[in-house]
């Protein structure tokens, strides 16, 4: 048949996935999901903040870090006066000490059986004589405090004569050592709550779909518009409502750091500096949504029901903190190939260069890295939108082998067409 | 398109007044035959029905016209085009199964379908605020979807089916699940756009609808269409049947009468001869058999259906609207 008259028009593939991505952000932004959303960050911080009060508490129950001194009363008294010297000058190290009595020392004493019995909880003791002394502890406290305890002898042996020069100071806003820590504690913080958003986002996206089929709306979006508008539609209101999380976050974030004191120069600055990083933060961050939401949506065209998405999104899920993991032991380990790996995986790509833009200042790579992982969005957005079409309203025609692959999700179609209308 | 079946041309139809031109269209799904070659053409401006049981193929059938699905064979036009989807802002379609996003308030609803078909938004949301008054609906303007009762949102999803004036307008089984006054009301919707010039193209497995509103139809049943065309020269199949009452149960008379009589009491019916009721109207005065009545009816469109689809696909079309008015 032959074409004839002039085309009476369509919404263009664009302004389809304009009209989708509208009517989605509003409704999730007002959704109580989106709520959820806003305060899902919150959920890991709580728990991270209650295992650091327990932590905090077993820490505490265990009592003061004493070392109970069982020596002369001569060689006792020495000691505590050398202690007492040497506080000004290396208080934090100092362990405390505390005499015992007399009457817990009769002979023969047995400091371990004394460590072992003694209610007062001692985390060590100190025998022997201020010549010959005998510390008795745990291997992480004899290395804590072998040295310390040497200096003290030493003091109480010279009469507390023991001249410790002045030490002058010269403060340097940070060393090489500790920048390169600061950046790497960056490096995985900031991967670790772009993956928290990701995992969020695609199942809120996984979630919106299924609700979609429930609706029964699907069919009447496939008649009007290019279904691949549906599926660009659905991932950018989600990348809109990322975005606006992500304000809403940083600014409460920026408040809180505000609030509580801390100058800019207490947060370890990234290799790139804070304004690129953040550009390449979000760049990164709608990176790797844009990829897993993609595989997310192709997922969801399978399924009918919450159970079936679970089903299918589980093995996702699970690959997905694997990629993660890979990312960030790739980030230890600059110039490996592990971390070229982990750069060329799409997948794991923008963690892994978020985390290099944390300890790297080179720009370069980002360019290169942010050209192959668009390219790789393109092919995902082309191969997801085209598995969601072929599924979602069956209008393709799979291989035999593919069928039996994809044929573990119910279809929207699969009753209501075969039922032969 | 050259050839035009013998049914499209019996109904006056030529191929450049057609909105719908399907030719040989086949689905199969897991290799079952959903639809078997179906030929269909429909004029502008005309009200269209198609006409058969569910699970004849009706659904896939409209589907595959309107490009939500693609036809393993066969070639199909809409306006003109052999791409429904190029003329989307064109069309208007309301599935089966009705879908609407339960959160969304009434108005916006239609404006939303009104947008994917091309229509702006504000002027989508004008249009919606006018055709819910004018549907007596203005209390359910700013009510969400999941608040109104299934025949008001069904009401609202068909207003968002004409929201964008289309020219041609195609209804999946629409008056299914609406009681008789909505049903009454969406015949008068439907005359009323075809008065406008739209083409209306609908299912449905209730005779009586497609018998009232349309001048053409389609009989699918089993994924094939046995019938398309005209439903005057559907009916025009059967004969018209002769039904007598006479005073006299017995006379000479009887011989006059064709050999393929059915008598019941004194009331007597037959199939009108082929040179008509006069010659017998004599031969039963001369012997006189007492006419008390004698009246000639058209066949209906069922006793068509019957005859073009079987006992079968009739007595199913008969129970799926049992079932329906059971619901």
């Amino acid at each position: 048949m032959s074409e004839s008259g002039t085309s009476l028009g369509r919404l263009s593939i664009w302004q389809a996935a304009l009209v989708i991505a509208r009517r989605d952000f509003t409704a999730i932004l007002f959704s109580r999901a989106f709520l959820f959303f806003l305060l899902g960050p919150l959920f890991p911080l709580a728990i991270g903040v209650l295992a650091g009060g327990i932590g905090g508490n077993i820490a505490n129950s265990d009592g003061p870090e004493t070392i109970a001194i069982a020596m002369s009363a001569q060689d006792t008294a020495h000691i505590l006066a050398a202690r007492k010297n040497l506080e000004p000058v290396i208080a934090r190290d100092l362990p405390k000490l505390e005499s015992l009595p007399a009457s817990s020392m009769e002979p023969p004493f047995d400091p371990v059986h004394f460590l072992a019995t003694d209610k007062r909880q001692f985390a060590a003791v100190l025998s022997g004589s201020t010549e010959k002394p005998v510390l008795t502890a745990t291997s992480e406290r004899l290395q804590q405090w072998h040295g310390v305890v040497g200096l003290i002898c030493a003091a109480a042996m010279s009469g507390n004569s023991l001249a410790i020069p002045h030490v002058a100071e010269q403060h340097l806003a940070s060393s090489s050592l500790s920048q390169k820590r600061g950046r790497a504690i960056t490096a995985k913080g900031a991967q670790a709550i772009m993956f928290l958003l990701i995992m969020l986002l695609a199942g809120m996206v996984l979630s919106n779909l299924v609700e979609e089929k429930g609706n029964k709306i699907i069919e009447i979006l496939a008649a009007a518009i290019p279904i691949d508008a549906v599926f660009l539609g659905k991932l950018f209101a989600m990348l809109g409502i990322s975005v606006l999380g992500i304000t809403v976050w940083g600014s409460v974030a920026i408040l809180g750091i505000g609030i509580a004191g801390i100058s800019p120069s207490d947060i370890p600055t990234p290799a790139v500096g804070w304004p690129v990083f953040l550009l390449l933060g979000t760049i990164y961050f709608a990176m790797g949504y844009l990829l897993l939401g993609s595989i997310f949506l192709a997922i969801g065209s399978l399924a009918s029901t919450v159970r079936e998405v679970q089903t299918l999104s589980m093995p996702v899920t699970m690959f997905q903190v694997l990629v993660f993991f890979l990312a960030s032991q790739a980030s230890d380990k600059a110039g490996s190939a592990l971390e070229w790996l982990a750069i060329i995986f799409p997948l794991s790509s923008p963690f892994t260069m978020l985390a290099r833009a944390a300890t790297d200042g080179h720009l370069w790579p980002h360019i290169a890295a942010l050209a192959w992982q668009i390219t790789c969005v393109a092919v995902f957005i082309k191969v997801g939108a085209k598995l969601f079409r072929q599924r979602v309203m069956k209008t393709g025609k799979l291989s035999p082998r593919k069928r039996r692959f994809f044929g573990a999700g119910s279809l929207l179609f699969r009753n209501s067409s075969a039922r032969h209308r | 398109m050259k050839h035009l079946p013998d049914s499209a041309i019996g109904a006056g139809i030529s191929s450049h007044g057609l909105a719908i031109e399907a030719r040989g269209l086949v689905k199969r799904f897991d290799g079952t035959l959903a639809v078997d070659g179906v030929d269909l053409f429909v004029p502008e401006g005309a009200i269209y029905g198609v006409l058969g049981p569910n699970g004849a193929g009706k659904t896939t059938t409209l589907r595959m016209l309107l490009g939500i699905i693609e036809p393993d064979e066969g070639e199909r036009r809409i306006l003109g085009h052999s791409r429904p989807q190029d003329i989307a802002k064109v069309i208007g379609y309301l599935p089966e199964e009705r879908g609407l996003y339960p959160s969304m308030k009434a108005y916006e609803a239609i404006a939303f379908m009104g947008a994917l078909r091309g229509l702006p938004i504000a002027e989508g949301r004008r249009r919606a605020r006018i055709m819910l008054e004018e549907n007596g609906l203005e209390h359910a303007m700013e009510r969400q979807i999941r608040q109104l009762s299934k025949g008001m949102a069904q009401t609202v999803q068909l207003l968002g089916t004409l929201v964008h004036n289309p020219r041609l307008v195609v209804l999946d089984e629409p008056f299914s699940g609406l009681d008789a006054l909505n049903q009454g009301k969406l015949e008068i919707l439907i005359r009323s756009l075809a008065d406008k010039g739209t083409t209306v193209i609908f299912s449905t497995h209730v005779i009586s609808h497609a018998e009232r509103l349309c001048e053409n139809i389609a009989i699918i049943a089993g994924g094939k269409v046995p019938y398309a065309g005209n439903v005057d020269t559907a009916r025009d199949r059967i004969p018209a049947q002769v039904r007598l009452e006479t005073r006299n149960t017995d006379g000479p008379w009887q011989a006059a009468l064709p050999a393929n009589t059915q008598k019941e009491g004194n009331v007597w019916t037959f199939p009108l001869p082929d040179n008509g009721v006069e010659p017998l109207l004599r031969a039963l005065i001369e012997g006189d058999a007492g006419i008390l009545s004698l009246s000639i009816e058209r066949a209906g469109l069922h006793d068509a259906f019957v005859a073009i689809a079987g006992e079968t696909a009739a007595s199913q079309l008969k129970s799926d609207t049992a079932v329906e008015m059971d619901e």
